[in-house]
């Protein structure tokens, strides 16, 4: 009818048919009580009007309607907060099985890694029907990576990792928007995220000219800055050996555990002496200025690849965490 | 009433007790000082109103080709910050609070006239360097100074604007500090908390709100121009600071501020709609507790609007539940306005025409606030148009509705003289079309996905676009109909007498325009409010 005049946006993933069916039902319910609000008053406005009646009856009040339309709404309330709190706690809680794909934004643009080294700016290219996590960070203000098809938004902030994941349904091409006001160029930190077919999406990444994965480029600077050189792969090290710590418990030297998530390690490199791990030094250097963002997540990306083996437990030169019921969780 | 318009052609009153500049700048009289609120508020409405109209021009297409980016960031800033500290934040407490506080307790000035009077000077040296900032180049910070945006990426004024904002914030906190001791202090006989007009109740929340909420912004405001100045690293990651903590305590006052904003105007509509319905309120106890209640809970709620910020989801759903909680006392006041109206003797008059378009658009902005605080609905709207249109519908279709109800309803009162009556209806109906006309598309903008504060946008989003602009344009002239027959009024209005509404109420038991003591002696409550049972059914100048 109007092609050019949409007024609902359109629901590539299945986030957004979550959230619409929650939408109707909060219009439906607010539509009905505002209606009704009209409707009362001008009811009243009509057929109370000042010619038409003689003397105003009064009336103070009433307790019994007074807690009817305190707990009725509130009763009512309740429901939304419940549907709204359920929903928001399953966009923040990636299954285990996503793929993971990095984000930095700056302004203003948007720069997109694949785990597998392909690299894309203000263009997202993601299969349909797979779990996909962003992890994301800025390199100078705050952004809001906003994609209104898939109803889901979140802030990317400097200084620290923000997740966002979604399971697409339909293939085809969507807005990304930068939501936070960020200077200049806000409105023009667009781009598009490409939802692809199975088949289509293997044929591009096999087409993009990946300088190896991202763990690889990792790996290759882990060496190239020494890191090495104090976190060896046995218990020698001065260092603590890196092999099977991600997104485990570690004991820190003041007695708590964190679980080594990406903003641990992050913050391990840039910030050493704001979490010492339990049985060493404060010895590492931090590498604050030296790394850039992007350069960064590799060496998160290789830490994270860096799971030993599967059966045996990985070696280690650390006090093992005592709270062994510590499940690890993602955030 | 023939001959007591005679008698008060030359009675002697505040307005013509003494003459000159002079008299005016140095006065302590409260009626006075709300007076010169009244015109610097009203100046900054239309310079605001003005940043809107450029930002709604600008928006007719999708590409940004009336001003540059930069330009655009500008107007949408400054629009936000003259509008919320210049003028919505003062308009009901500084000019209707002021005028009327003492006079409804039968008192004959604020506890302390003086500092009432510096209140307004504080207000003009922020309002001149809000002025100073605009003319040299301006500030593109958004009304919400997000860091490390503020702090060290943009080239503006923007210490100069929060400087601005920090001084005006005294001034409102002194002003909430008068009404507070004057509320205590200085009833006259017989008027007991529960005999209080809702009016005051409200203004008593507002109060509570502005002395405990707006040093929190200035302490705010002064860390960001620290930062910006000298690096101390609060809030700049790279500084070893923490930008999540600027939104803590930036929401901590400004989402209170925006209760700062409507709590006010709620007390205007209490006061309007038992006038013109001819009877008590409904409910007068749970309509002052629900004062109460949400400045108390107001302040529980700030983090909802940083639902996308990243912070925890549990905490996130501590904020989503305090944020229902806060919704109840509102919708108890909706409800018992409605109620009031229930088997009353009804007048369309202006100011109960804008009391009924309050009730109307404040609902819808209150019901829209639903979904925001809604954690699911939240993500996808937050940052869109649909928040702009929320509120908007309570700070412009509340707000500022209940403050024009309110210069209608007390005009007389103020200046002794009628106001057109039809122009008024026609510009209630202007202001009401016009409103709904702007910003309802705004809603659907938000929900299908168009971000704030963007310049340029993707073409899908025009037709709604335009419909909102030429909105807008109606409402331009609504909000201008006003501003000239309120001057014509001041020559040519009729005589207005001591209480042409046939209002409960002290203030108008005395003349109007009221002598500069308010009340020649004083008065004596015995009497509940809005007795509307013992006075005339009639309104005698409507009816
Ligand atoms: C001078 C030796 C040294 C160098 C070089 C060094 N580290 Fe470290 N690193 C340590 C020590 C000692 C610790 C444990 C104390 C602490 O937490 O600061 C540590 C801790 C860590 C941790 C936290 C490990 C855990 O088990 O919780 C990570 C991750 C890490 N380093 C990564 C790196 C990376 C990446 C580099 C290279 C860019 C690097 N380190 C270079 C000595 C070093
Ligand atoms: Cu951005
Ligand atoms: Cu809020």
């Amino acid at each position: 009818m109007f092609p050019n005049f949409p007024i609902w946006p359109v629901r590539a993933a299945t986030s957004a048919s979550n959230l619409d069916a929650l939408f109707i039902f909060l219009l439906l319910v607010t539509g009905t009580v505002t209606l009704m609000i009209f409707i009362l008053i001008t009811l009243f406005a009509l057929r109370y009007r000042h010619d038409l009646v003689d003397k105003p009856t009064p009336i103070l009040g009433s307790l019994a309607l007074e807690t009817t339309w305190s707990l009725v709404p509130f009763g009512i309330f309740l429901i939304f907060f419940v549907w709204g709190a359920v929903l928001y706690f399953q966009e923040r809680t990636a299954p285990p099985d996503s793929m993971e794909i990095y984000v930095v934004a700056k302004q203003w643009m948007w720069k997109l890694q694949h785990a597998d080294g392909q690299r894309e700016i203000n263009e997202l290219h993601v299969p349909v029907d797979r779990n996909v996590k962003l992890i994301m960070t800025s390199q100078d203000v705050i952004h809001s990576f906003f994609v209104p098809a898939f109803r889901l938004k979140q802030d990317v902030l400097p200084g620290r990792y923000t997740t966002l994941w979604f399971h697409a349904i339909r293939p085809g091409t969507y807005h990304l928007f930068c939501a936070e006001y960020c200077g200049t160029q806000h409105s023009g930190m667009i781009g598009s995220i490409v939802v692809m077919n199975p088949a289509a999406y293997e044929a591009w990444l096999s087409g993009g000219g990946g300088e190896g994965s991202l763990a690889s480029t990792g790996q290759k600077l882990f060496q190239q800055l020494g890191c090495g050189s104090c976190h060896r792969s046995d218990t020698q090290g001065r260092g603590p050996n890196l092999v099977g710590v991600f997104s485990k418990p570690v004991l820190l030297e003041d007695g708590r555990t964190v679980v080594a998530d990406e903003n641990y390690v992050r913050e391990s490199i840039l910030n050493p002496g704001a979490k010492i791990v339990a049985g060493f030094k404060n010895i590492m250097p931090s590498f604050q200025g030296v790394v850039n963002e992007e350069q960064l997540l590799s060496l998160i990306a290789y830490v994270k690849s860096l799971q030993g083996s599967q059966q045996a437990e990985p070696v280690s030169n650390r006090p093992a965490v005592p709270n062994t019921s510590a499940q690890p969780r993602v955030k | 009433m023939a001959t007591a318009s005679a008698i008060t052609a030359e009675r002697e009153h505040y307005l013509n007790a003494d003459y000159g500049f002079r008299s005016w700048l140095l006065t302590t009289d409260h009626k006075r000082i709300a007076l010169l609120y009244l015109i610097t508020i009203t100046f900054f409405f239309f310079v605001g109103g003005f940043f809107a109209l450029l930002i709604r021009l600008e928006l007719l297409t999708p590409q940004g080709d009336l001003v540059q980016a930069d330009t655009y960031n500008k107007l949408f800033s400054m629009h936000g910050q003259v509008m919320i500290f210049f003028f919505l934040l003062p308009a009901v407490p500084a000019v209707l609070g002021n005028f009327l506080v003492p006079m409804m307790i039968g008192a004959k000035d604020l506890a302390f006239p003086r500092i009432n009077l510096l209140s307004w000077y504080l207000f003009i040296i922020g309002g001149g360097l809000m002025l100073y900032t605009m003319l040299t180049g301006g500030v593109d910070t958004g009304w919400t100074f997000y860091v490390p945006l503020s702090t060290a990426y943009l080239g503006t004024h923007v210490v100069l604007a929060a400087v601005s904002i920090f001084i005006a914030g005294f001034s409102s906190i002194l002003t909430g500090l008068n009404f507070i001791v004057t509320i205590h202090r200085m009833r006259a006989p017989g008027m007991t908390w529960g005999r209080m007009p809702l009016f005051l109740w409200s203004n008593y929340a507002t109060s509570i709100i502005q002395v405990l909420g707006t040093p929190v912004l200035a302490i705010t405001l002064a860390l960001v121009g620290l930062e910006r100045m000298f690096h101390l690293g609060v809030f700049n990651p790279q500084l070893g600071g923490d930008p999540l903590l600027f939104q803590h305590l930036f929401w901590f006052y400004s989402h209170p501020a925006v209760y700062i904003m409507i709590l006010p105007g709620m007390g205007v509509v209490s006061e309007i709609i038992p006038c013109f319905s001819r009877k008590r309120v409904f409910g007068y106890e749970f309509v002052a507790l629900a004062s109460i209640g949400i400045a108390v809970l107001g302040f529980l709620v700030w983090a909802h609007h940083m639902f996308v910020a990243g912070i925890s989801v549990y905490s996130a759903m501590v904020f989503s539940f305090f944020s229902y909680l806060v919704a109840v006392p509102s919708a108890i006041k909706v409800f018992n306005w409605t109620a009031t109206m229930y088997k009353g003797k009804i007048y369309y008059s202006t100011p109960m025409l804008y009391a009924m378009g309050f009730i109307g658009l404040f609902t819808m902005g209150g019901m829209t606030g639903l979904f925001l605080a809604s954690l699911g609905v939240d993500v996808h709207v937050t940052d869109t148009y649909f928040i702009v249109a929320h509120f908007h519908y309570i700070m412009v279709g509340g707000m500022v509705m209940a403050y024009l109800a309110g210069m209608h309803f007390w005009w007389p009162k103020i200046t002794g003289r009628m106001y057109p009556e039809s122009w008024g209806k026609l510009a209630a109906m202007t202001i009401f079309i016009g409103f709904n006309l702007t910003f309802f598309p705004q809603f659907i903008l938000g929900w299908t996905g168009m971000p704030r504060r963007y310049h340029a946008y993707t073409p899908e989003f025009q037709v709604l676009n335009v419909l909102s602009t030429a909105g807008s344009t109606v409402l331009a002239v609504g909000y201008l109909l006003p501003m000239v027959y309120f001057l014509w009024s001041l020559r040519y209005g009729k005589e207005a007498g001591d209480n042409p509404w046939g209002a409960a109420g002290l203030e108008w038991k005395t003349a109007s325009p009221p002598p500069t003591y308010n009340f020649e002696e004083t008065p004596v409550v015995t009497w509940e409010a809005y007795n509307y049972d013992d006075l005339p059914k009639e309104v005698p100048v409507v009816g």
